[in-house]
């Protein structure tokens, strides 16, 4: 058998009236795999995340899932998935398990199934406790578990996670973190979305960076970071501008840019052998250093490299936008 | 058949029953209109229009009886148009979107919703009566048995072709409006017509002109026929008013609520279909 592919998307388009949302993009997920989509607010991940799970329309492209097309079988599609939305759909009125009784009989599960499925669900996300507590008595953290554990009812064959930390404190995060990675561990292939990097990077076999409704890079954490070179040098210095034109020269870097922070190098090799020569050099030239920072490429720099913008600045900015509205 | 809009049932029930507060005010609120309401207007009206001597052999109705379908009739209003908020919610606050992602045909939501809805209304119309009964009125006077156990067929019909219509009357609107704010704006405006022009609290022959033709068209009107018809007979004097109901008025009634009911079926489906939810 061939690689088996759960997800597979080709050439889908997706506009609201006059703005486009989704611009002909095209990926596969593997069976098994954490698979993210990474990318700033906007970029068309929930867009994306809605057509695949039939909650809008198909426009234009071809999406299959787990073997139905999910233009023509939307029902079939609908029983092989799980959902979690990235704002909560809970009624803050029932309890834990009569969400998921609620969950289970909507998909006409029949009792005898549900009812062993929904205890053993409730032990996974470890809500045991919470079993007859109302939802809207339950942290943020648990209501997301609850979600998971309610995604996971019908077995689906891929579980979707939109934004799914959004809002957690740390170790809230932590924790449904190490739940999704049990949860794939089982066999179910995760597909997320999130503009958290380390959230994509801790998780995910492959992520696909999103922006302005286009993939622009694809592949495993590492091998994204690595097309950016080996590492990248953190350099503040009295006059940047000399410096990086000295810098420019050397044989070794890969690029240089401009920061708040001074400059950003991204060298062909190892940093660590590198840097005293880099330090001798500017000081030859008679610029004061300020600071020096080795650091391995993050996917930050990854989105940079490919958009000349920052994914963090942006959801710094969009957070402040929230607030300002 | 499908059976999943007992999935939606379920749940309405479920929170309909837990909420201790809501379910008390809910069966206390018509019961305080019976006992304020209805003993005040009744010792007026009482006197206003004392026991004339009325046509030999037809029975004299006190007004507290006579309102007593009103008040039944107020019931359901409420709890059916207010059952649109719950729908609006829903839509609102994200369960509607868990809905609409699972194979649940849309047209269920509002099969599971209208059942719940009118279990809701049988139940406070039952406790109206019960209640009512203690305070002095009285339904069902020279009936038989059969004769009441059959009136009591025909209340049941009644309540619940009235509420199917006023719930998928909520429904469309609720889908169609963007916040519950708003639509509580919108329920309490319809309400008023809804209640007001109609033979709920008086008879209609006396009202102004323009009054009485909305009467006409009013549902809640036909509903009441069909109430006083089944629990005070065909015969009645009340209010200075004399009150014959033949089997013509019934049916008319009746088919009046039925042409209602589908209506509002009709748009509450295309408003619940179309409804973008995302």
């Amino acid at each position: 058998m061939m690689e088996e592919h759960v997800i597979s998307v080709e050439g889908l388009h997706y506009s609201y009236e006059k703005v486009t949302a989704v611009d002909n993009i095209s990926f596969s997920v593997k069976k098994g795999q954490i698979f993210s989509f990474l990318g700033p607010n906007g970029a068309g991940k929930t867009t994306t995340i809605n057509v695949l799970t039939t909650m809008l329309p198909i426009q234009k492209g071809k999406v299959t899932i787990a073997g139905f097309d999910v233009d023509k079988h939307q029902d079939e599609v609908r029983k092989s998935i799980g959902i979690v939305f990235q704002n909560e759909t809970l009624d803050w009125n029932l309890t834990v398990w009569e969400t998921l009784e609620f969950h289970g009989r909507l998909y006409s599960i029949p009792k005898s199934n549900r009812r062993p499925m929904i205890d053993e669900l409730i032990k996974l996300v470890e809500l045991d406790e919470k079993r007859n507590t109302l939802v809207k008595h339950l942290s943020g953290g648990m209501k997301r578990r609850l979600e998971i554990a309610r995604g996971l009812l019908t077995r689906p064959k891929v579980l979707f996670l939109d934004e799914p930390t959004i809002g957690l404190d740390p170790h809230s995060r932590m924790r449904i973190w190490d739940h999704i990675k049990k949860v794939n561990k089982e066999g179910v292939t995760i597909f997320l979305t999130t503009h958290y990097m380390d959230e994509a990077d801790q998780l995910s076999d492959t992520i696909c960076i999103m922006d302005k409704g286009h993939i622009i890079a694809n592949g495993t954490s590492e091998s994204l970071k690595n097309s950016l070179g080996m590492d990248m040098i953190y350099l503040e210095t009295g006059d940047d501008e000399k410096a990086a034109s000295i810098v420019k020269r050397m044989a070794e870097i890969n690029s240089v840019r401009n920061s708040l922070k001074g400059l950003v190098i991204s060298l062909k090799e190892e940093g660590t052998r590198f840097m005293p020569k880099l330090v001798e050099r500017i000081r030859n030239e008679g610029i004061e250093i300020k600071s020096v920072n080795l650091k391995k490429p993050t996917l930050d720099d990854v989105f940079i490299r490919f958009t000349g913008r920052e994914l963090k600045e942006e959801n710094n900015e969009n957070a402040k936008n929230k607030i300002m509205m | 058949m499908r059976t999943e809009f007992l999935t939606i049932f379920w749940r309405d029930m479920t929170k309909f029953f837990r909420s201790k507060a809501m379910l008390f005010t809910s069966l206390i609120q018509p019961a305080l209109w019976l006992a304020l309401f209805g003993l005040s207007m009744s010792s007026n009206f009482d006197l206003i229009t004392p026991g004339v001597p009325n046509q030999l052999g037809v029975p004299s109705v006190n007004y507290l009886t006579f309102m007593a379908a009103g008040v039944i009739a107020m019931t359901v209003l409420f709890t059916c148009l207010y059952s649109g908020i719950s729908l609006q919610f829903d839509k609102q606050f994200g369960l509607m979107k868990e809905i609409v992602a699972s194979p649940l045909p849309r047209s269920h939501i509002l099969l599971g919703l209208s059942l719940s809805g009118v279990a809701k209304s049988l139940i406070q119309s039952a406790i109206i009566v019960l209640f009512g009964f203690v305070l002095g009125v009285r339904f069902f006077e020279g009936f038989t048995i059969e004769q009441t156990l059959l009136s009591m067929l025909g209340i049941v019909l009644f309540i619940v072709l009235f509420a199917l219509g006023l719930l998928f009357l909520a429904s469309t609107v609720a889908m169609h409006l963007e916040t519950h704010e708003s639509l509580q704006g919108v329920i309490t405006l319809l309400s008023l017509p809804l209640f007001f022009a109609s033979n709920a609290l008086y008879p209609t022959n006396s009202l102004p002109l323009a009054i009485k033709i909305v009467s006409y068209g009013n549902p809640l009107s036909y509903f009441i026929t069909g109430m006083r018809c089944f629990s005070l007979g065909s015969n009645f004097y009340s209010v200075g008013t004399y009150y014959t109901y033949g089997t013509y008025d019934v049916l008319t009634a009746l088919a009046f609520l039925i042409v209602f009911d589908i209506i509002m079926f009709l748009l509450a489906l295309r408003a619940i279909k179309k409804a973008k939810i995302v």
